[in-house]
């Protein structure tokens, strides 16, 4: 069995708002271009992308969003009509044939799922996914479908899995959050920076899940500077006793890119050593409780020159069980994208030491950030006793 | 503005001076309530008893032996008289201050001489909750402005602008500077980069997020 397929068509780059919006599917070029450079990625590895159906995108959307979806990417639509479903704003703004582009990107990360599934690679990754703010009638903070809502449901319903969601992104995963409160045969976990001015502002550690879904939802809010010691402390302790705690048949980890200190949208301040870490520790848990079976997506990341190819690179070497990259990136690489770049290129895939001036309070972030911690694995660990 | 029927408690558990401290504790355990109002055969209110006040009368568990008589003692006996009551018309910030000020933490309400609700302090917590916390995807911006006439709306101009949705405005006093205010503004939107850039533009001190320990509000 192939370790790993990586999901990318060209077509993927189609989801693109406009020329200075943030969000940006140029990362997916970037990642690819550099993981060929040094050669972790051949053409054989790559899989792809298909359009989701209505059918598969109705499960976790509602079917006249889709319509009002559709016919807002075809120009049928004021951005005043469509106010109501969240899009036609400054975040998320209407751009022509919007529903192909993001029925491609739900199609992908279903691409991904079938082959971790069926048994085809142990792992998939789908950089153009984890579109996690995506609600069932509403878009939301750059996020039309919700491809991990959907995948999670069509693992739900096809191969009848109980699968732990995954969310590093700096942002609270609100969509999948809420898509799956109820549902105790689903788990979510986010860690994210803490709403308090951060978007959307949920993901508080009292966020457990409602119903025959209460302790199927696990918040792990985290405050703004937080540094990579902290981040990768949390991180650690609160996936490894979700695991343990859930016992999950397959695993989905969104990967956003933007708890990085470059960031310009979020003000953690984390650096290359935790998009290193994170893939390594779900990739050994895939394999400890899921027999291998780790699908992951992209998410946030806008800083798509000097953050988002190297973060993401990481997933596809750990995947492939390939040596860390180290040292210098690859100057063909560097020399190519350069003068498209509006920043000086990091040229190594470290990032330097120190990145950032030092941070006052640090040690009561750090302190707090425990404590929040303990409050959200309360529960876990007193059953545990 | 907010007024108190729209949050008071309408469930409302009570009993009559003749009950018990028995069943008094039995009821709070059962419905997991910490106030209970006293009421007559008309409904009206003639006392309440907190589960504070029955802690202090009842004795302890520790010792074994169950002291009847207390337990057989009428409510009528210990119950606070006349507790200060609430009307379903109150102002939710009266009823704040009422709470604060007298060192209470609930208020029956009243009205036509029967009790119509209960308020407690945690019933307040939560409307403080509400406004303060998010119930839509959204990121907040502080901003420090001089206390003086038409700051809010050149700041809202500037929403406005953006087409960005305001779900809700906050404004408090500047702890540092006292002749600031600072105006906190949730607003539905991921990407309030241009937003915070125009509101620079304009002059106005946009405190986000604050570096905790460096800048204090």
């Amino acid at each position: 069995m192939k370790n790993a397929v990586f999901i990318y068509s060209p077509e993927q780059l189609g989801y693109k708002f406009s020329d200075s919006h943030p969000f940006n599917h140029k990362r997916l070029l970037l990642t690819m271009d550099l993981l060929k450079e040094i050669n972790a990625l051949s053409d054989t590895d790559i899989v792809p992308a298909r359009v989701a159906t209505d059918e598969e995108i109705a499960l976790g959307h509602d079917q006249k969003y889709i319509e009002i979806v559709k016919k807002a990417g075809h120009g049928l639509l004021t951005p005043e009509q469509c106010e109501n479903y969240g899009i036609g704003t400054e975040d998320t703004p209407i751009f022509p044939n919007m529903h192909e582009a993001s029925a491609l990107l739900v199609g992908s990360t279903l691409q991904a799922v079938d082959h971790v599934m069926q048994g085809k690679s142990r792992h998939a990754l789908n950089l153009g996914g984890g579109l996690h703010h995506g609600f069932h009638g509403r878009a939301s903070g750059f996020c039309i479908y919700n491809d991990s809502t959907v995948a999670i449901r069509y693992m739900q319903e096809k191969y009848n899995a109980r699968v732990l969601y995954i969310d590093t992104d700096a942002h609270h995963g609100d969509g999948v959050q809420w898509a799956f409160y109820d549902d105790p045969n689903v788990c979510t976990l986010s860690i994210h920076e803490t709403g308090r001015y951060l978007f959307p502002g949920t993901g508080n550690v009292t966020e457990r899940g409602n119903g025959q879904g209460y302790g199927t939802s696990f918040n792990f809010p985290i405050d703004a500077f937080t540094e990579d010691e902290s981040y990768l402390e949390i991180y650690e302790q609160a996936v490894r006793e979700v695991f343990a705690y859930f016992k999950p048949d397959v695993v989905i980890t969104q990967n956003g890119a933007d708890a990085h200190y470059f960031d310009p949208l979020t003000h953690l301040h984390g650096t290359m050593k935790i998009y290193q870490e994170i893939p390594r520790l779900a990739h050994r848990l895939a394999h400890e409780y899921c027999d291998g079976k780790w699908i992951a997506v992209g998410g946030g990341g806008y800083d798509i020159w000097r953050v988002v190819p190297r973060a993401w690179s990481f997933i596809w070497t750990e995947m492939n069980d390939l040596s860390l990259p180290t040292g210098s990136l690859p100057k063909n690489w560097l020399e190519k994208w350069q003068p498209e770049s509006p920043v000086p290129f990091i040229p190594t895939w470290e990032d330097p030491n120190p990145l950032y001036e030092p941070i006052p309070r640090k040690l009561e972030i750090e302190e707090k950030n425990a404590q929040m911690l303990k409050k959200a694995l309360h529960m876990i660990r007193a059953e545990k006793r | 503005m907010m007024i108190i029927e729209e949050i008071m408690n309408r469930d409302v558990h009570s009993l009559s001076p003749s009950h018990t401290v028995k069943d008094a504790i039995t009821i709070m355990r059962e419905k997991k309530i910490r106030h209970l109002p006293i009421v007559d055969d008309t409904e009206k209110i003639v006392g309440i008893i907190t589960s504070h006040d029955l802690k202090n009368i009842v004795p302890s568990t520790i010792k074994g032996e169950k002291h009847l008589t207390t337990y057989d003692t009428p409510l009528e006996q210990i119950m606070v008289k006349d507790p200060l009551i609430g009307h379903p018309l109150d102002f939710i910030e009266e009823v704040a201050l009422t709470l604060y000020e007298s060192k209470i933490s609930c208020l029956p309400i009243v009205t036509g001489g029967k009790i119509v609700g209960i308020v407690t302090t945690t019933d307040l917590l939560y409307t403080y909750i509400e406004l303060t916390g998010a119930n839509k995807p959204s990121s907040k911006i502080d901003i420090r402005v001089i206390d003086k006439p038409g700051i809010l709306s050149d700041i809202t101009e500037i929403f406005k602008k953006h087409h960005a949705n305001v779900l809700s405005v906050l404004v408090y006093p500047s702890t540092s500077q006292k002749d600031s205010k600072i105006i906190s503004v949730r607003v539905q939107i991921i990407n309030p980069l241009s937003i915070i850039e125009d509101l620079r533009k304009e002059g106005f001190d946009v405190l986000w997020p604050n570096l905790p320990g460096v800048d204090s509000i």
